[in-house]
């Protein structure tokens, strides 16, 4: 309720009271007099009722709005001009019932902690496209992508290695048979990985619950990363091993 | 000093009248059927729009965004730290890797006896040609990289866990078909880097039992790398795996909205 000052309510009173034939006098006690105590949170409460069964809208209203403490009265404000299709005592409005919050009302029990895409997420997605956009462009402004000469089917350079993303691959070559190295660990490893949420029945996200599920995907991604790392940095002339600071990286990494 | 105060009746000044120029120009504009056929009501770039929640809503509701996003989102969604926007940067970086692919495709033909040259001309003769090249480059092997991070970032929080078991071998397809597109760029360039690593990478392949002889033929059209191999690749890279790709990225996407919004928090 938005407070109303003093002469207004004072004026609305009189015209109530002209309306009505009551003494004006007694208008400003009715919202103080009409704290209802009989809510016993089931049935509506008695004295809304009786207020709603008879005429003078003003009990109900401050009924109503039992907190509304003075400004309560504004609910007369209404009557200043009276309309043409009161009722018999000059009230405009009825009460008819009052529903318990929560007995129609579909009220959620747990709305949840949602924020709006526009702007949040947005906002951060397109932050983060310009920051690629930029890293990439200025990386490309200093850093030009490799043209060796052309292609030439009788001349193997020394070393010849796959695109780095396939020298974990090239990698276990040397070390295993091509029947394991080639096909079955690389196999195995991506099938497991592809039915990793089959495999992994713990139901938990949280990380002290999945010491085994993080240890093992720890072990494996490192054991790729630990591969590429050797395949790119480490050989040099015939795939041997080799010390990047000792041959440079000069002819043994592409990208 | 008294007659350097404004009376009422004089006109304004240059850029103020310049600035109400502007405004009535816009006003028109965003007045016009033509500007309002374009943003739907709630558009941020309607006239009068309001930040109100129901305006947000909106934004989302009534924009081509409403296929990507939902309206609104778990608040731990939206945090940098949780995600690190991996998933989201794959995703454009293969939007930019698309158009700087498409203007490369303008200068480059799939032949052995045309393409390198025409990289060589690319970098000399065309404008901001080395650029674009350099970029898609950089960006394919970022994308390789922000993928595998994506893939670890989703199995340390959990994601794969029901209901998101399908997505997450829809993910590994992705991460596959990432490498798939990488590893076919790779060739392009016909050069003595682009022939020996597929050359390596291939020779690898043939070691598949049963059918690995017969898939290798098929990809290099014969026995080893030659002008079918870079027709094939060629068409792999531009036409058959984008295609593929962005089939299960719209199931990706789709998956993640219909799983419930990302997983989460721990």
């Amino acid at each position: 309720m938005t407070e109303i000052p003093e002469h207004l309510l004072r004026r609305s009173a009189e015209a109530r009271a002209r309306a009505t034939g009551a003494p004006a006098a007694g208008e400003g006690e009715a919202p103080a007099a009409a704290q209802p105590d009989d809510d016993d949170g089931v049935t509506i409460p008695r004295s809304l009722l009786e207020a709603s069964q008879q005429p003078g809208g003003a009990p109900a209203v401050a009924g109503m709005a039992p907190a509304g403490g003075p400004a309560a009265a504004g609910g007369g404000v209404a009557t200043a001009l009276p309309p043409l299709m009161a009722g018999p005592a000059g009230n405009t409005h009825r009460l008819l019932t009052v529903v318990k919050s929560g007995s129609i009302q579909d009220v959620k029990a747990s709305p949840g902690d949602k924020v709006h895409v526009w702007p949040h997420l947005l906002a951060a997605e397109f932050t983060a496209a310009l920051f690629i956009t930029a890293f990439t462009l200025v990386f490309s402004l200093f850093i030009n992508a490799p043209l060796l000469e052309l292609a030439n089917h009788n001349e193997t350079p020394n070393p010849s290695k796959a695109p780095w993303y396939f020298l974990g691959l090239q990698e276990l070559l040397t070390m295993f048979d091509p029947m394991i190295a080639g096909v079955t660990i690389p196999g195995v490893a991506l099938i497991l990985l592809a039915f990793a949420p089959y495999v992994d029945k713990n139901p938990s996200l949280r990380p002290e619950d999945r010491k085994f599920a993080i240890s093992v995907q720890t072990i494996h991604l490192m054991f790729w990363a630990v591969l590429v790392i050797i395949g790119s940095f480490f050989r040099g002339q015939g795939f041997n091993f080799t010390y990047p600071w000792d041959t440079g990286l000069h002819g043994i990494f592409h990208l | 000093m008294a007659n350097t105060l404004e009376s009422p009746d004089t006109k304004p000044k240059l850029p103020q009248r310049l600035q109400n120029a502007q405004q009535q120009a816009a006003d028109w504009m965003q007045d016009s059927q033509f500007w309002t056929s374009i943003f739907r009501p709630g558009s941020i770039f309607r006239k009068g729009y309001t930040d109100s929640p129901r305006n947000r809503s909106y934004v989302i509701m009534n924009s081509v965004l409403y296929h990507l996003h939902p309206v609104k989102v778990k608040r731990h969604a939206v945090k940098v730290s949780y995600t690190l926007c991996l998933g989201g940067l794959s995703f454009f970086l293969f939007i930019l890797l698309t158009i700087t692919g498409i203007f490369l495709m303008f200068f480059y033909r799939p032949t052995d006896t045309a393409a390198w040259a025409d990289i060589e001309s690319l970098h000399t003769q065309v404008a901001f040609g080395l650029l674009v090249r350099n970029m898609h480059r950089w960006a394919a092997h970022l994308m390789v990289i922000t993928v595998f991070l994506h893939m670890a970032r989703v199995f340390y929080h959990g994601a794969y866990k029901a209901p998101r078991e399908f997505n997450w071998v829809v993910g590994v397809m992705l991460l596959q078909l990432t490498l798939l597109l990488a590893f076919t760029g790779y060739l392009l360039p016909w050069d003595q880097l682009a022939l020996w690593a597929v050359t390596v990478g291939t020779n690898m392949m043939g070691f598949t039992p049963v059918f690995g002889e017969q898939v290798r033929f098929v990809l290099l059209g014969g026995q080893q790398i030659g002008a079918e191999t870079l027709l094939r690749w060629y068409v792999l890279h531009v036409l058959m795996l984008p295609f593929v790709i962005v089939i299960f990225m719209a199931i990706h996407f789709w998956r993640v909205r219909k799983d419930g919004g990302i997983s989460g928090p721990l």
